[in-house]
């Protein structure tokens, strides 16, 4: 059934209300006296807590230079996820042998969750720089994969063979026309990829020594201090959203560009 | 000296484990510089037999040859406008015209002379850093057809180009063909369903009967055109009046009424 659909105040009324909804349930919860305020703080107590972190140190570093090098794993992890994902996909599109000899091990390795590399990273790499990028590659990997190869396949056979009857080389015709025609699913692989490397961020910085948003919760826990913990949640969650927000920008102009 | 020649060709398709024969025994020589329509019921294997002389398909039996040299896979020497255009949406029109020149190693110099000078034939002047969805179906067709002449190919095929668009446009594209081929005069295959248009562009036309694909017959129009005097014709719809296209143009029509099923309603 179609839903009706909204007016643009009535839509941010709404996302208002259920914001401030969520808002209020937590704080009554918090105040309630069920439970201490150390164990459940107000939403008021985790501002406070983080606006200190972004000012003083904790566990080494402020919450701006743990956030700074948990960007530097993401973007290591990311970014290696796609430059292998995107010509490994393009290639599989082309070459059904390689297809099928990546496809099998790729299906069964997907299944395994980015968490799940954990003690494998750890055991592999220590506490180097090794093994969260290891493991947000993990996350990050297989959704850019999957739409590269996808993308590829579903190439409008007209642009290949306009392709062919213009002469183009192998190498031409898969980056001028192949890579090209791909790139709207690239870029939304891309965005899921970007969502998931994240989420992964974590788990990733569990085994690493010094810094990171993950490593600053994984020492709040030690410390019992939840508004530091959610401190954390709320640094990661802002964070991903605008990391989404950018490539779907990125999304944005490209199908503009192409009229779609 | 662009000949293409299709020596006893055939085409059968395997489907659901049966063959059936969609093109037989098909002899045809299109002369240097002939501009040769073959018009048909749909689904006689018209576009399949351009698709042969470009390498995009092959034939079953017999051969496609264009200058004595068997076809086997797509060039540039074989230029094919599609019907549904085919430009690549991510490149601009001038960037469209070039991608077949640089395939072919041209100098810039060189590539910026012979793209200027199909731009402005085509009159796509000022349009050369738009991008095609920003351009009508007429212009669309135009940076195609554009693209292939660019070339400068031995032959080129044409596959129902002006079938994608509204009857207006069309007729003005027809015109601006009938320009352009007495400019640069090239061996032309060119694939339609549309009987007047057929007559109006071409040299001879070779009307094919329903499946399996033969050739049912092929009419002469250059000398029709040439005692009428078509070419100094301005308009479309005045060479339309012409007795002799008026007759050419019934006759296709008659062959093409045989080549109809019964219950065929079109």
């Amino acid at each position: 059934m179609l839903q009706p659909r909204l007016a643009t105040n009535r839509w941010l009324q709404l996302s208002a209300i259920g914001a401030i909804g969520f808002l209020a349930v937590w704080t009554s919860a918090a105040l309630s006296g069920l439970t201490s305020r150390d164990f459940l703080p107000t939403p008021w107590d985790v501002l406070q807590r983080f606006m200190h972190l972004v000012r003083e140190p904790f566990s080494g570093a402020t919450l701006g230079m743990h956030l700074l090098s948990s960007l530097q794993r993401f973007g290591m992890g990311f970014g290696l996820a796609a430059l292998v994902g995107v010509p490994l996909g393009l290639l599989m599109a082309r070459f059904r042998w390689l297809d099928r000899l990546v496809t099998p091990a790729f299906e069964a390795v997907r299944f395994v969750a980015p968490i799940a590399w954990v003690p494998f990273a750890a055991l592999w790499f220590g506490t180097g720089i090794g093994g969260p990028v290891l493991i947000i590659f993990m996350g990050a990997f297989p959704p850019v994969l999957i739409n590269t190869y996808r993308g590829a396949r579903q190439v409008d056979l007209k642009y290949i063979e306009a392709a062919q009857m213009l002469g183009a080389s192998h190498w031409r015709a898969m980056t001028q026309v192949m890579l090209p025609a791909t790139v709207p699913s690239i870029v939304a692989g891309l965005r899921i990829s970007a969502g998931l490397g994240w989420q992964s961020l974590v788990g990733a910085e569990l085994i690493v020594a010094s810094s990171g948003v993950g490593y600053l919760m994984v020492k709040g826990q030690a410390a019992i201090s939840t508004a530091t913990v959610m401190s954390g949640m709320l640094a990661i969650g802002v964070v991903g959203v605008i990391i989404d927000a950018a490539l779907r920008r990125v999304q944005l102009t490209i199908e503009t560009r192409r009229g779609l | 000296m662009a000949i293409i020649r299709f020596e006893h060709v055939d085409r059968v398709f395997h489907q659901n484990g049966q063959d059936f024969t969609a093109l037989k025994d098909i002899n045809l020589e299109v002369k240097d510089r002939e501009f040769v329509a073959i018009v048909g019921p749909s689904g006689c294997g018209k576009t399949t037999c351009m698709r042969m002389a470009a390498g995009l398909e092959h034939p079953t039996g017999g051969t496609v040859s264009v200058d004595g040299v068997v076809v086997r896979a797509p060039g540039p020497d074989r230029a094919v406008v599609f019907q549904q255009f085919a430009l690549f949406p991510w490149k601009t029109v001038w960037d469209n015209v070039e991608f077949g020149l640089l395939s072919l190693g041209i100098a810039e110099a060189e590539r910026r002379r012979r793209i200027e000078h199909y731009i402005g034939l085509m009159g796509l002047h000022g349009y050369e850093r738009a991008y095609p969805h920003q351009l009508s179906g007429g212009m669309q067709q135009r940076v195609a057809i554009a693209r292939a002449y660019v070339l400068d190919p031995k032959v080129l095929l044409m596959d129902e180009p002006f079938g994608a668009l509204d009857a207006q446009t069309r007729v003005v594209m027809q015109e601006e063909l009938v320009r352009l081929a007495r400019q640069h005069p090239r061996t032309v295959l060119f694939i339609t369903h549309a009987v007047e248009e057929a007559v109006y562009l071409a040299d001879r036309i070779v009307v094919m009967s329903r499946r399996p694909g033969t050739l049912r017959e092929i009419l002469d129009v250059k000398s029709a055109r040439q005692a009428e005097r078509w070419d100094e014709i301005e308009r479309i719809e005045d060479v339309m009046d012409q007795p002799t296209f008026v007759h050419l143009r019934t006759h296709v029509w008659k062959l093409l009424r045989e080549q109809q099923a019964p219950g065929d309603t079109h």
